[in-house]
């Protein structure tokens, strides 16, 4: 968020906010430890908004549930500014001191009625206000997403409309305030702040920038490294696609399950003329691979760190021995250098860590034996007598705001890329359950009670109109593909929406569904909204 | 809340009863259908969840309506309160009167308790399963019903779309049986108007006990009825309490507070709202005098607790009322609504049913209840005056102590005091029951003897001699005929260890087997305790086990058995959370110690 | 560059006196954390500090002077110029009568150490009460591959249900139902945890005191005689789901994980995780096999 890609607030906030929204974001079975925090903060007095085409278990415990339609955040989000701004409530004196592109916001939204946003998002206009201005007015306020907001075309401009909603009412850079994405990953959070992310290097620093390329290319011994961001993942299928790229490394990342259009991602991974895999199973990548890497699981049998969505940097350490001839990522790449002539050696965690301590200034104070006394600490923590930064950007706030101030920015409602037509008429939108992970690979692992297998969930409504049974195998087939399902009765789905998960990818390949349009910015594809049609299975009764 | 449910669904008749009692579901997300504005917003959270104090209602509702809770029924209870199922199966479960199981729609519960064995319980009920087979089936053994003055007592319910409950006392084993068999209720017994013995000419608390008609405001106003109301409202709340507390009240619930103070303390408290509640589940064995008050001048109960609020600035008021009291629960029903219609009534009051607990007439206990949770009494501090009912500030004060604060307020704090003792003042009301002529509801002075009492009530029957007084209920402790003079005042009792309690005073001539008066004080201790701490819980049953070892094998060394009653009984009353397990050894420890009853 | 950090209002001190030694506690601090601070061993059995104190065991019982009763210490506040009594003769009646009605009724053999040591420093001897007392002996609950349950081991101390509850999980599965000396855990009508709203996220197993509740792993290498904490080490780690970063402690024993916790101190956790985190381990052991 301006600047720095993490969570504004810390876990703690949530339990002394006045009102939470949860957009997009189903925390109660995704995020289960961070929704104790906000159960607390319910406790204590709280408002807690839902925002999801779902009533999701998150949302059965709000106090007011916005179903919008899928993909309709920018509209949500552009009417409840307009509302606030309308009713008076808009933070003008934060908006004077700490933001700039207020005007051209305020033209931009101005479009959006309640009348407008009712019929894009589903959502009663008089909820919409009721929201808004709840938010306006709470004191402390703070929003979180997860998928829900990032998983579509335009994942970025959706980011974007939340942002404005906190500019517009002063909701960041104060305690209990504030704007977070909760991490999918145990590290999808430290590896951004590594810079394994196309326009950064570690610390969020600017790759494009020659200062900060040249401290890196003294402390790296001059190594000659590249000055122009590379490509984030969707843009490299993309390369794959025109035959620019050629030779893949991959780490720890199953894309032939967990791409959007599957059969594509899988058609060019196979046509690549060198493919690597370095990870701890033989995953369906991997069994596409030219040369597999086994390798030591980082949380459990490798040293080392991870972020959380809090910003706090933790210690991971082995408590396992390897399996025979499974290796230490660090361990992995020292070798590979060795081999290709540039002789690192073999440093420990703790050595690679410090290295990032010297270069990247928010991690700077950030000793291991500082983690391991403190339980982990929040960046920026700039030197070893630094407590690590319980929130972010408190900076807007002083007098006179210091640093950069934090821009509005126009945005647009734009639906999803595909479209719902008589042919493809009901909506897929696609998520987690609480005790599965992503494509199984983990969360395979272990027996759960819960675990129902695959299936495709719909309103008993739209059951009973397509004439399947609760339980009933169907054709479910989109612009892309087709697959066979057991179609599971959802009451918490209303007619027109349709839910599948990515966890069972060996039972029902939901990715054949999905659509690989992508956000041009963060390259993330629109998981979230694919048009499928559900069809009855016609069998042919056995003679 | 994400509750789950699994069970089957509930059935039509258990939905119209629940429905009833909270009218249609208002979306699919509270258990209803589904409605088009259902798909894109819901409210819920804190304003659904809020709705959990309507539990035990709405279990009444399902059990009226089908004689039992069924899983579906308790699902479809949960799903429109927003409560979770493991939760509402920990209250439903709790409750003595809710069953769990399928039953008919008859329900006979007869009373096995002291009062009623003095006159011929036990026998009433070795006739019942005989002939209907072991309690549980239709009919059922219940704690004391409050209807000592009737011994023996039943209570009778039909369920169905017009639930009926009707009191019969005294009992005969043919009209039980008639009832089991499907026949005609008999109609409830009348009460024998208890004599009174009252200062002056004035009458005391009792005047109007069989003079108005309970069922009239005009009849009730003709008798002086909200009069003192007034008069409060006139003298302003400050005044009202400040007579109150010139008067020296102590609370007649039997923990014996000075009501003045603690009217003064929720007056002062800052949170808002303040709350009143009336504590009418008069359950301790022995004890009517809360249902005699109910039944025959319901009005004086709802002026009293109009009064009370208007005093400490209470927004709402509670009568909690044990569920055996049909009739009290209706009059009293009656006497809100026909007050409020008259314009009398400025506080909302609402009545809220028990369901067997005795624990529920804890104040602590009392609260959770009506919270919709399991009957459990909570420590203090803090003091319900700074957090009660809903966390708020909550004055509760039983019956009797609401009836006297009415006379307080006309006549004048210093003028009541002239009754009674210095430090018991005013009149006190003494259920009379057991081995005596006339068993019923008596007023006196604060301070008369025990002796005097007995004989208002006609002595015993002729040749029987006294073998022990059991006073202030199960809670209380036994007197020995040796100490028949002792004056009845808080502090009179004390000095001899015993307590008023709640004006409990049964009567045991030299027929009663006290050995099974003991044990049946153990067994309903053990039956009553809530379970939550273990002084209490365990201590209960173990007190239960060893008395039943000692009674069973009287020749054997005791000595170990009766130090470990003693032991029990210490930890009990030091370490238990609250009254409960606090008294819960007292009547048997001093049937030990006092009346030898293991010696006889 | 430090930004400001929350740490809430300056409290008020107390002066209490403890055993006749005086100390000053801030305001809101119970009679056990003086204890604590004193070094004054309180036995407690309902108490955890990440719950809500619920003072149902009354094990840890002081005596208050100006008190009628005993005090629960773990959940009464200090109040200026209290003077408790930790070790008189009622606090001795009243702590080893709790823990012989307990162990009289309950097996509590796989109780922490400490709780055997207060029953030794209590002289508590459940079995003068005799051999035909009742008990809450019962079979082990064993419905799902994750959790046993088993309940002759219950003490009814509540932890589980306030770690599915209000204070933290908020799942509600189970909660105390029945009443008396019948008074038991139980999910809805005693339905099996399939069954009922659980979700198995071992809140409740993390804070039982007694083993009553206990991962299936430990339960079954308990009965084939192969569970031996000698053996195993606890490594500190972070969860390697989702984003939240919840630490881990690992017990492992022969390069396997037998259990997972985590540290009840943790900001990130206060000791609780979800299904994921407490039994998605399996698939670093299944590889190698």
């Amino acid at each position: 968020m301006f600047g720095a890609g993490g969570g504004t607030s810390s876990y703690r906030e949530a339990e002394e906010t006045n009102l939470i929204i949860l957009w997009g974001s189903n925390a109660r079975e995704t995020h289960p430890i961070f929704f104790h925090h906000v159960l607390r903060g319910v406790r204590n007095g709280a408002r807690l908004v839902a925002v999801d085409p779902r009533r999701t278990s998150s949302a059965e415990w709000a106090d007011v549930w916005l179903g919008i339609d899928v993909g309709s955040d920018i509209a949500l989000a552009n009417a409840m500014a307009r509302e606030i701004i309308h009713a008076g409530l808009a933070d003008k004196e934060f908006i004077a001191r700490a933001t700039t592109g207020y005007e051209e916001f305020e033209r931009c939204v101005e479009a959006y009625t309640l009348e407008r946003a009712e019929a894009e998002t589903g959502v009663p206009a008089a909820a919409i206000s009721e929201v808004a201005l709840d938010y306006a007015r709470a004191e402390r306020g703070m929003i979180c997403w997860t998928l829900g907001i990032t998983e579509h075309h335009n994942a970025v401009d959706n980011v974007l409309a939340l942002i404005n909603l906190a500019l517009l009412t002063g909701k960041v850079g104060r305690y209990g305030c504030g704007l977070n994405p909760l991490r999918g990953q145990n590290n999808v959070q430290g590896g951004g702040d590594m810079g394994a992310i196309p326009a950064r290097l570690p610390g969020f620093q600017d790759l494009e920038d020659p200062a900060i390329h040249e401290k890196f290319a003294r402390a790296w011994s001059g190594a000659d490294f590249p000055s122009k961001k590379g490509w984030h993942l969707s843009e490299m299928f993309e390369a794959m696609d025109r035959g620019d790229l050629r030779s893949v490394y991959i780490v720890g990342e199953n894309p032939a399950r967990s791409e959007a259009d599957q059969t594509r991602a899988v058609r060019l991974l196979s046509g690549l003329d060198h493919l690597v895999v370095q990870d701890i199973f033989l995953t369906q990548t991997a069994e596409l691979a030219h040369v597999v890497l086994p390798a030591a699981a980082g949380w459990a049998e490798s040293e080392g760190t991870v972020t959380n969505s809090e910003r706090r940097v933790q210690r991971v350490r082995r408590a396992l021995e390897p399996p025979p001839g499974a290796r230490d990522d660090i361990d992995i790449i020292g070798e590979l250098a060795q081999r290709l002539g540039c002789g690192w050696g073999r440093p420990t965690a703790e050595q690679v860590w410090d290295e990032c301590r010297r270069l990247s200034p928010m991690h700077a104070g950030m000793a291991y034996r500082r983690l391991d006394e403190l339980g982990g600490l929040q960046w920026p923590c700039p030197d070893e007598s630094h407590p690590g930064t319980q929130f972010l950007h408190a900076r807007l706030w002083k007098e006179p705001a210091e640093g950069a101030p934090a821009p509005f920015h126009a945005v647009e409602h734009d639906p999803p890329v595909d479209r719902l037509t008589e042919e493809f008429p009901i909506r897929l939108t696609t998520g987690r359950r609480l005790d599965s992970f992503n494509t199984g690979v983990q969360s395979g692992g272990y027996t759960s009670p819960l675990r129902k297998g695959e299936a495709l969930l719909i309103s008993p409504e739209d059951g009973k109109r397509i004439d399947v049974e609760d339980g009933e195998a169907v054709r479910a087939s989109s612009r892309r593909g087709s697959v066979e399902v057991r179609v599971r009765y959802e009451r918490s789905l209303r007619p027109g929406l349709a839910f599948m998960t990515l966890h069972f990818p060996d039972q029902v390949s939901t990715n054949v569904l999905t659509i690989d349009a992508t956000d041009p910015k963060s390259g993330t594809a629109e998981f979230k909204a694919s048009a499928i049609r559900i069809d009855k299975l016609t069998r042919v009764p056995a003679t | 809340m994400d509750i789950r449910t699994t069970g089957d669904p509930a059935t039509e008749e258990e939905i119209a009863a629940i429905d009833g009692l909270l009218g249609e579901p208002e979306s699919l997300w509270q258990g209803g259908e589904r409605h088009p504005a259902d798909d894109h917003v819901a409210h819920g959270g804190r304003a659904v969840r809020s709705r959990r104090h309507l539990l035990l209602p709405v279990l009444h509702a399902i059990q009226d309506r089908t004689g039992w809770v069924s899983r579906g029924g308790l699902e479809y209870a949960c799903r429109r309160l927003s409560i979770p199922p493991a939760e509402a199966y920990g209250v439903v479960s709790f409750y003595a009167r809710f069953a769990l199981q399928p039953r008919g729609a008859l329900a006979l519960h007869v009373c096995d308790d002291i009062a009623c064995k003095c006159a011929g319980a036990d026998e009433l009920c070795a006739a019942l399963e005989k002939d209907f087979g072991a309690p549980g089936g239709a009919w059922h053994r219940s704690p004391c019903l409050g209807l000592c003055d009737r011994a023996p007592a039943a209570l009778v319910e039909g369920a169905g779309a017009d639930y009926e409950a009707r009191q019969i006392a005294p009992v005969t084993f043919a009209e039980a049986d008639g009832v089991l068999r499907g026949g005609a209720w008999p109609h409830n017994h009348s009460t024998p108007l208890s004599p009174t013995l009252s200062p002056g000419g004035r009458g005391g608390l009792l005047r109007r006990v069989g003079v108005v008609d309970p069922r009239s405001v005009d009849s009730y106003l003709d008798h002086g009825g909200f009069a003192a109301l007034r008069r409060a409202r006139e003298m302003g709340a400050e005044a009202v309490i400040h007579e109150v507390t010139d008067a020296r009240l102590l609370g007649r619930g039997g923990a014996a507070f000075p009501t003045g103070r603690k009217w003064e303390s929720v007056r002062k408290a800052d949170a808002r709202p303040h709350y009143l509640v009336c504590n009418a589940d008069e359950s301790e064995p022995g004890t009517f005098k809360d249902r005699v008050l109910m039944e025959n001048d319901p009005f004086a109960v709802v002026e009293g607790m109009a009064l009370a609020a208007f005093a400490t600035g209470c927004e709402k008021g509670y009568l909690y009322v044990r569920t055996e009291y049909p009739l009290a629960r209706q009059r009293i029903e009656n006497a809100i609504a026909r007050s409020r219609e008259r314009g009398l009534l400025e506080i909302d009051i609402e009545v809220r049913r028990g369901a067997g607990a005795y624990i529920c007439g804890e104040e602590t206990a009392l609260f959770n209840s009506i919270e919709g949770k399991r009957g459990e009494p909570r420590n203090k501090p803090p003091f319900p005056v700074e957090v009660g009912l809903f966390g708020k500030p909550t004055v509760e004060n039983n019956v009797e102590t609401l009836i006297n604060v009415l006379d307080i307020v006309i006549d004048g704090g210093a003028a009541y005091a002239t009754t009674g003792t210095r430090d018991s003042t005013g009149m006190r009301l003494f259920c009379v029951s057991g081995h005596v002529l006339k068993p019923g509801l008596y007023e006196v002075p604060m301070g008369t003897s025990l002796r005097a009492l007995i004989e208002l009530a006609e002595g015993l029957g002729p040749g029987r001699t006294l073998q022990a007084v059991l006073l202030g209920g199960a809670a209380g402790s036994f007197v020995t005929p040796a100490q028949l003079d002792v004056p009845l005042s808080f502090e009179g009792t004390r000095a001899i260890g015993a307590t008023l309690g709640s004006g409990a005073v049964i009567v045991f001539d030299d027929t009663a087997d006290m050995k099974q008066m003991l044990l049946r004080i153990a067994r309903f201790f053990r039956d009553e305790s809530c379970g939550q701490c273990v002084p209490c819980r365990v201590g209960t049953k173990r007190q239960e086990e060893i008395l039943e070892r000692l009674l069973a094998a009287p020749h054997g060394d005791r000595r170990a058995d009766v130090m470990l009653l003693t032991d029990i009984a210490q930890a009990m009353r030091d370490a238990s959370i609250c009254g409960l397990g606090q008294t819960a050894a007292n009547a048997i420890g001093s049937g030990l110690t006092q009346l030898r009853v293991l010696n006889g | 560059m430090a930004e400001p950090v929350f740490v809430g209002l300056p409290r008020k001190l107390v002066g209490v006196t403890i055993d006749g030694r005086d100390i000053e506690m801030t305001e809101g601090s119970t009679i056990l954390d003086a204890c604590r601070q004193l070094e004054v061993d309180t036995p407690t059995l309902c108490q955890l500090d990440t719950l809500t104190p619920i003072n149902v065991c009354r094990v840890c019982v002081v005596e208050l002077e100006g008190s009628r009763v005993l005090v629960p210490a773990c959940s009464r506040k200090v109040e200026a110029g209290m003077k408790i009594a930790t070790d008189s003769d009622r606090v001795r009646h009243s702590r080893r009568l709790v823990l012989e009605l307990l162990a009289s009724s309950v097996d509590m053999s796989l109780c922490s150490p400490r709780v055997h040591g207060w029953m030794a420093r209590y002289g508590a001897t459940p079995a003068r009460f005799g051999s035909e007392v009742a008990t809450v002996a019962q079979p082990v609950k064993v419905d799902n591959d994750l959790y046993v349950r088993d309940y002759s081991r219950c003490i009814l101390c509540y932890k589980c249900v306030e770690a599915c509850g209000v204070d933290a999980q908020n799942t509600f599965a189970i909660g105390v139902a029945g009443r008396g000396f019948d008074a038991h855990i139980s999910t809805e009508f005693d339905v099996g945890l399939p069954d009922s709203a659980c979700v198995y996220c071992g809140n409740c197993i993390g804070v039982c005191p007694t083993g009553a509740l206990m991962f299936k792993s430990e339960h079954d290498m308990r009965a084939a005689g192969t569970w031996d904490e000698s053996r195993q080490s606890v490594t500190e780690t972070v969860c390697p789901y989702c984003g939240v970063g919840c630490m881990l402690e690992l017990h492992v024993q022969d390069n396997t994980i037998v259990k997972v916790t985590s540290p009840l101190d943790n900001s990130v956790t206060a000791g609780h995780l979800c299904v994921k985190g407490r039994f998605g381990f399996e698939f670093v052991q299944r590889r190698r096999s």
